[in-house]
């Protein structure tokens, strides 16, 4: 029963969440309302049993999306100072959704508590292993049947930060930096000069 | 009771809103990078429910798979977005028309 409840809290809370984020004016509020979004399926993904895909997408992606959200308040010309005046007048929307977080977190507990939702069997196959857990499962077949698919995705999550930082980098003009060859090619001879000046002649460089 | 069914049904509506939201936005290309987002996450949820339906683990392996492509494909178009937005001074939607012919 709680699973049904959360189930439909999950899923009415998560489409509303992404509603709002293909609808909201403020960029910055739409990257919030797909924080949402991300949080609730992740609660679906721990009603139907899958923990760790749930874990996974709320680590990478709401890192992923903290980012995005750098990305919209470094680009765009937003008011943050008109943003902080509505403090007091957003505070009961603040209020309500922190509630419905609440709500979600403690229905979400006692969903897990009570065992991920059985949806059903497909005919003529057998029920889900039982045993070993999740992530125990997950690994083993992550690393042994699907190694390689596992290492291209490590080759492509390089080659995308290789591609960022390449595409991003830019040579400024008129910078002094440091010259590490020019350093270690110094040579003592060219550095230091013995001279014994005339008394009153000073030297000449 | 919650059947497969219930998640297919929630998935394809945030896959909808995702395609809508491409379609409906005419400002910032940042939104849509963000429904990109959305149609992932959908895809990630029906995978993840098969999964469970079927009792087979490779749905989650590769809703892992589909989330480090993600992954990439945000880092690329964000710095891709960075340098257009250096170059150009915005991100508006309706002013990327450079190939035009």
């Amino acid at each position: 029963m709680i699973q049904v409840l959360s189930f439909y809290l999950f899923a009415s809370i998560m489409l509303a969440a992404g509603a709002f984020t293909i609808l909201a004016r403020n960029p910055v509020h739409s990257v919030l309302w797909l924080i949402v979004a991300f949080f609730n399926a992740a609660g679906l993904m721990v009603l139907a049993g899958a923990e760790f895909i749930a874990m996974l997408l709320v680590i990478v992606y709401v890192g992923a999306v903290a980012v995005l959200f750098l990305f919209v308040v470094m680009m765009l010309d937003i008011d943050f100072a008109e943003l902080r005046a509505g403090f007091i007048k957003n505070f009961p929307l603040g209020l309500a959704v922190a509630l419905v977080l609440l709500a979600e977190v403690v229905l979400g507990m006692g969903a897990y508590q009570a065992g991920s939702l059985k949806l059903g069997t497909p005919d003529g196959t057998a029920a889900a292993v039982v045993g070993a857990s999740n992530i125990k499962s997950i690994g083993a077949l992550l690393y042994g049947k699907y190694l390689f698919l596992f290492e291209a995705s490590g080759i492509i999550l390089l080659v995308a930060m290789v591609g960022a930082i390449v595409l991003t980098h830019r040579q400024r003009g008129g910078v002094r930096g440091q010259n590490i060859a020019d350093q270690v090619a110094r040579r003592p001879e060219e550095a230091v000069i013995n001279m014994q000046p005339e008394v009153g002649q000073g030297v000449k460089l | 009771m919650i059947g497969v069914e219930h998640y297919v049904v929630v998935s394809s509506i945030l896959f909808v809103l995702g395609v809508l939201g491409i379609f409906l936005n005419r400002k910032n290309v940042i939104i849509i990078l963000m429904a990109i987002e959305l149609i992932l996450l959908s895809v990630n949820l029906n995978l993840v429910a098969f999964s469970s339906f079927l009792g087979d683990l490779t749905g989650q392996i590769f809703a892992m798979f589909v989330l480090t492509v993600a992954a990439g494909e945000a880092a690329i178009g964000l710095a891709i977005l960075v340098i257009y937005f250096r170059r150009r001074g915005t991100i508006a939607v309706d002013d990327v028309n450079r190939m035009k012919g």
